[in-house]
């Protein structure tokens, strides 16, 4: 089975004038969990929008290069966007149920793709709300309104929801961010114990929690990819300056300018990109 | 110390000034009803309300109640909201479901949407009636329900058009990320959230549609008789009012204010049966 990989070969994404993604070109392997790691606004959370095709959404964008998802380029033309999705689970950083019933909420997936009778609705709900280990806390009221669980019954909801439509990929913006600690370690550990039949990306803003999981990191800033590596070696042994600097929690600017003056100094003496 | 005192000073002149004139608009609102209400109650009896006039044209002078009106209202405004919606509910999905934010299409089809709803219902009522003079047709209740469900259209639609827009963008994204199609998730999830400010919509539009008198006019016609047929004229209570007010007889007087009572009754009576149908469909709700 080589289901689940992804790799980017000089991915650009654009917003208007604004370029979000420069000559990304990472691969994120299967089975495993990777972790996109960076600051705000360095186009972690448009990484993930490019893998499920969601970034078709936004207006004004232009997406270059390619995504190969299962060695597919998902930007060709022929490409079924709705079995693209399909084999993506997205975990949201707010948790958005829909506006139904718990048990309407894992099944609006099965519903979408299958033609299911209700027994086997049922056993599927219950399987999935399990996998998320959220069944014993909801068995007895699987019919009222999905908005009245806690933040963190939500997300786990969430995580059913996707599961259900039996994805490959597990997409995570930072899935934890709006939890509270206790929450936040339930999805982390779900997370590890998933990983060995999904792929897993995760974008994240805590770097204990990457290091906690990831078995991969992409450390992206300003929309270049900085450092990748094995997770050990990121954070024992960051090759990059930037990268030492980002983990240690300091200041990344003026490291950023040195580099890219330096980059420009090169490219001037000749050396090519 | 001063300037904190001005400050507090500001503020009560200004919540003081408020509540004058809120006093003011409710004060005006109430004594409407309540003329209306002591005038209109005298005339509120079993006669009126399940009797059509016993004796001639537009009157009802010789005894006989109003209910060919109250019928005649019911139809053809609960037709026409129901077309209406029909129409407008298709119309703002693909406003927002397929179109795209910036698309100058959009912009057009919603300014051409606000510019209806200022249009006078008499221009409605005028351009109907020129429509049936061609097609040689006579007023009738479906002429009155096509006229009034188009008077209605751009109500409805601008209004369900706010409540789409308010539907958080996440929940589309989530459906969507599911493997759902554009088509799957506006009537699965967009329409189910937005489903009560739908409804509420659909009300507006009814409202406009049911007190309106110069559209029906012209296309609906007036009779003494109950509604039977599509194809017969219908009267309504807009139109009722304007007749019995408009004679010099007292008794027919009293008539026009039980007839303006029960229209607002007719409202009242909606508009309750919407906010507790709203209550129902609310409860999975995101809020």
């Amino acid at each position: 089975m080589d289901k689940g990989s992804i790799s980017t070969k000089f991915l650009n994404v654009f917003y208007a004038e604004h370029q979000a993604l420069k000559d990304v070109s990472v691969d994120i392997p299967k089975q495993k969990i990777t972790a996109i790691i960076g600051p705000s606004g360095c186009g972690k959370s448009t990484l993930l929008k490019v893998f499920n095709r969601l970034i078709d959404l936004n207006e004004d964008t232009k997406v270059s290069g390619q995504v190969l998802v299962d060695g597919i380029n998902i930007y060709d033309k022929a490409t079924d966007i709705y079995s693209l999705r399909k084999k993506m689970g997205l975990l949201a950083q707010r948790p958005f149920v829909l506006p139904m019933s718990i048990l309407e909420n894992v099944a609006y997936g099965l519903r979408i793709h299958n033609h299911l009778g209700n027994n086997k609705i049922d056993e599927l709900v219950e399987h999935y709300l399990r996998e998320a280990n959220l069944w014993n806390e909801v068995k007895d009221r699987l019919h009222a309104s999905a908005s009245k669980l806690s933040i963190g019954q939500q997300q786990r909801l969430c995580l059913a929801r996707g599961l259900a439509v039996e994805p490959e990929i597990i997409l995570g913006d930072e899935p934890t961010s709006a939890l509270d600690p206790l929450s936040s370690e339930r999805i982390e550990k779900k997370l590890i114990e998933l990983k060995n039949r999904y792929t897993i990306v995760i974008v994240t803003h805590n770097i204990a929690q990457a290091m906690k999981l990831a078995d991969f990191v992409i450390f992206l800033y300003y929309g270049e990819v900085v450092e990748t590596g094995k997770s050990e070696d990121i954070f024992k042994a960051p090759q990059e300056l930037m990268t030492q600097a980002y983990i240690k929690g300091e200041y990344l600017d003026n490291i950023w300018l040195e580099r890219e003056a330096k980059i420009s100094r090169r490219i001037g003496q000749g050396e090519g990109i | 110390m001063s300037k904190i005192k001005k400050r507090i000073l500001e503020e009560k002149l200004f919540k003081l000034l408020s509540l004058v004139f809120f006093v003011t608009v409710a004060m005006l609102f109430i004594f409407m009803l309540g003329v209306i209400f002591v005038k209109g109650v005298k005339g509120l009896n079993l006669e009126t309300l399940t009797q059509a006039p016993k004796c001639g044209y537009y009157s009802g002078a010789l005894g006989g109640g109003i209910l060919n009106a109250i019928l005649g209202s019911l139809y053809l405004s609960v037709a026409a909201t129901i077309l209406a919606g029909l129409i407008s509910i298709p119309v703002v999905l693909y406003l927002n479901v397929y179109l795209r934010k910036d698309s100058k299409f959009a912009t057009f089809i919603r300014f051409s949407f606000d510019v209806l709803w200022g249009v006078p219902s008499i221009v409605y009522g005028a351009f109907g009636f020129m429509v049936m003079i061609f097609l040689h047709a006579r007023a009738s209740l479906l002429a009155g329900i096509i006229v009034i469900a188009f008077l209605e259209l751009p109500i409805i639609s601008r209004v369900a058009d706010g409540i789409l827009k308010m539907v958080p963008k996440e929940l589309k994204e989530i459906s969507l990320s599911l493997g759902a199609t554009q088509w799957q998730t506006a009537i699965r999830v967009v329409l189910k959230q937005a489903f009560p400010g739908i409804l509420t919509a659909l009300l507006i539009g009814f409202g406009r549609g049911v007190g309106d008198a110069a559209a029906v006019m012209f296309t609906a016609g007036y009779t003494d008789s109950l509604p039977s047929s599509l194809l017969r004229p219908v009267a309504t209570l807009p139109l009722a009012i304007f007749f019995q007010l408009g004679t010099p007889f007292p008794e027919l007087q009293q008539k026009g204010y039980t007839s303006a009572l029960i229209l607002m009754l007719v409202i009242l009576f909606i508009s309750i049966l919407s906010r507790s149908l709203t209550k129902v469909f609310q409860k999975n709700l995101l809020r």
